[in-house]
């Protein structure tokens, strides 16, 4: 845990959904959540398939825009926001299924990350010899610090396309990295690895927040790991908040239990 | 004179990022100037230099189609109207206005620009064989309008002769000029290209290709990007259509036809899509093609196929080629010529230890 409780509960709050909802049809995904993360905080959200996890998160990185509701970052309104101006403002994400670059090299999906800090157009970029290759370089210099934050120095000229599973997710958080995201959404970061892979992606995610104090609002299913390494769960279920609090208070947490366990014949 | 990394250390990320790192490759691209500034011109007739002159202008046109196709993922199938955009502006203002060549071959460009990113306006809402239908329409709809406007198309015929260039007072009046001129373009549109291509606009284009969804999160504005594509390979096209127009001496729409687009769709897919290098190799390759099927009619075939015969034979041995080399590269190098290339230059990088 990198912040104590009590710095995170002080700290401003960074991003804040008020009353959201989102329906697909006739599907209610998202019902009316109310969160507000914290600066700096490890804030994991939890629970079963079809809760409404990756919908929130797709509505925090601006895939959807809600039905109801808002979603501030920091003071800025992102309710309606294109995904490309949240870069701009500092979110970056990962995916559940890996979406790099699959043509380019490790470098060059970095390179992409620094693109909203870049600002090179058609005619330097054409010239190249000059501003652009100033820029450049310059970003290279940034890129080539997260590449040894990652280790990932001995891939950086592979293409992503022929990389292991393991090390495309670790890419795939280097390239969101490169955004310098003060807010970094990750969207089950540790799924289909193996134990060892799930390790160095946590020690990572830790090392993130550590030394750069990056906000970051996780979505994971292995419950070991969002308990060690959360400093705040929220727990969906079926569209709603049911449950929220430090790990071990959820974990207590009987409406918690239930819809994890069911409920048997109770009701 | 092999691709070999081992024993050039680079120590500034500069060093890394040029353009050709290896002092071989450096070797190899003042070889190449001398040759085609000082050699070939020299022992070469006009002939040959006109057939030079042709592929290069094939080149730029299929450099512009592979930054849109190879390189952004969207595919166009009016990539010859844009040119014929081009032709049509330069031989207008050259004409009516009497406006110089410096003038009139960047205005096609730009005109077939403005058109290009008009027809790309549908690529922000479909994708594919969608997109591909809806430049195909582009593809008519320009031809219709040139043909059926005679302001534009100068009349029944709906051609217009051009005057010879004339560059701050050097006419063109040989293949010979045209050919030094024509190769300090194909060299800018190269090195354009290439510089494009590995910075930050660049990267977005094969971002948007590879996966849109993700280039939008990471802070490309996707529609942006795509008509700037549209712009850039119609800004392409638009000068080498206005250089064909100049080489031949009179802008025609029949020049700028919907095969014309298939052509050059086939260039960069022999060549190799999202490679500058391929472009050029398929820009070479589809215009040789005809010639080398002729020349080897001549020499050969008028052994099996009676005189009368022998033109109407080369004309359908060059579409049966044609169509048969697309499947083959489809199927056994979907990557082209470039790849080819790249196979062979890998192959001597670790020879003769390959493993």
């Amino acid at each position: 845990m990198a912040m104590s409780e009590i710095d995170a509960v002080e700290g401003s709050v960074k991003l804040s959904v008020t009353d959201v909802s989102k329906s697909f049809g006739g599907v209610r995904a998202v019902r009316g959540i109310s969160v507000d993360v914290p600066r700096g905080m490890i804030f994991s959200i939890i629970g079963p398939n079809g809760a409404g996890k990756t919908t929130l998160l797709n509505m925090i990185s601006g895939f959807y825009h809600p039905d109801e509701g808002s979603i501030y970052f920091e003071d800025t309104d992102i309710t309606v926001m294109t995904p490309a101006n949240r870069a701009s403002l500092g979110i970056a994400r990962t995916f559940q299924n890996i979406a790099l670059f699959k043509g380019l090299t490790v470098l060059e999906n970095l390179m992409l990350g620094r693109h909203v800090h870049m600002k090179s157009g058609v005619m330097s970029s054409m010239l190249y010899w000059g501003a652009a290759q100033k820029e450049e370089v310059e970003h290279r210099g940034r890129v080539e610090e997260i590449i040894d934050f990652l280790k990932l120095s001995d891939l950086r000229k592979q293409p992503t396309g022929a990389l292991a599973y393991g090390l495309q997710k670790r890419v795939e958080l280097g390239r969101a990295l490169a955004v310098d995201p003060t807010l970094l959404l990750l969207d089950e970061p540790m799924a289909g690895m193996n134990q060892e892979e799930k390790e160095d992606m946590v020690r990572y995610v830790l090392d993130v927040n550590d030394e750069w104090g990056t906000t970051m609002v996780l979505i994971e299913h292995d419950m070991g790991v969002v308990m060690d390494i959360s400093d705040h769960v929220v727990v969906l279920d079926q569209g709603s908040k049911i449950a929220e609090g430090s790990p071990d208070h959820v974990r207590a947490d009987q409406g918690v239990i239930d819809a994890y366990l069911g409920t048997g014949n109770k009701e | 004179m092999l691709h070999r990394e081992s024993g050039y250390y680079k120590t500034t990320y500069a060093a890394d990022m040029e353009l050709f790192p290896l002092p071989n490759a450096k070797i190899a691209i003042t070889v190449f100037i001398l040759l085609f500034f000082g050699l070939f011109p020299l022992i070469m007739s006009d002939y040959y230099l006109s057939i030079i002159n042709l592929c290069a202008i094939a080149s730029v046109g299929a450099l512009g189609l592979n930054i849109l196709v190879g390189y952004t993922g969207q595919i166009s199938v009016g990539h010859a109207a844009f040119m014929s955009v081009g032709a049509y502006t330069a031989a207008n203002l050259a004409t009516k206005l009497d406006l110089p060549f410096w003038i009139t071959l960047p205005a096609g460009g730009f005109m077939a620009m403005f058109v290009g990113i008009l027809v790309g306006l549908p690529s922000l809402r479909v994708k594919g064989l969608y997109l591909a239908i809806a430049t195909l329409a582009a593809q008519f709809i320009i031809e219709w309008i040139i043909n059926h406007t005679p302001a534009i198309s100068g009349g029944v015929q709906a051609s217009i002769a051009v005057p010879r260039p004339n560059l701050f007072g050097w006419e063109m009046d040989t293949q010979r000029e045209m050919y030094f001129f024509l190769m300090v373009v194909l060299a800018l549109a190269v090195v354009g290209a290439l510089n494009l291509v590995r910075s930050r606009i660049g990267r977005a284009f094969i971002a948007i290709r590879d996966q849109e969804i993700a280039a939008e999160i990471i802070g490309i504005n996707v529609y942006r990007y795509k008509l700037l594509a549209f712009g850039i390979s119609s800004f392409y096209a638009g000068v080498a259509g206005v250089m064909y127009t100049y080489y031949l001496g009179i802008a025609n729409y029949e020049m700028f036809t919907l095969p014309i687009s298939i052509d050059y769709l086939a260039m960069i897919i022999i060549g190799g899509l999202g490679s500058v290098l391929g472009s050029i190799f398929g820009a070479i390759f589809i215009t040789l093609l005809p010639v080398a099927v002729r020349i080897f009619m001549e020499v050969v075939g008028v052994y099996f196929v009676d005189g009368v015969y022998l033109a109407q034979v080369i004309a359908q041995m060059r579409l049966i080629l044609f169509g048969g080399l697309i499947i083959v590269f489809l199927v056994v190098e979907p990557e082209g010529l470039s790849k080819l290339w790249l196979n062979i230059r890998n192959y001597f990088r670790v020879w003769p230890f390959s493993h």
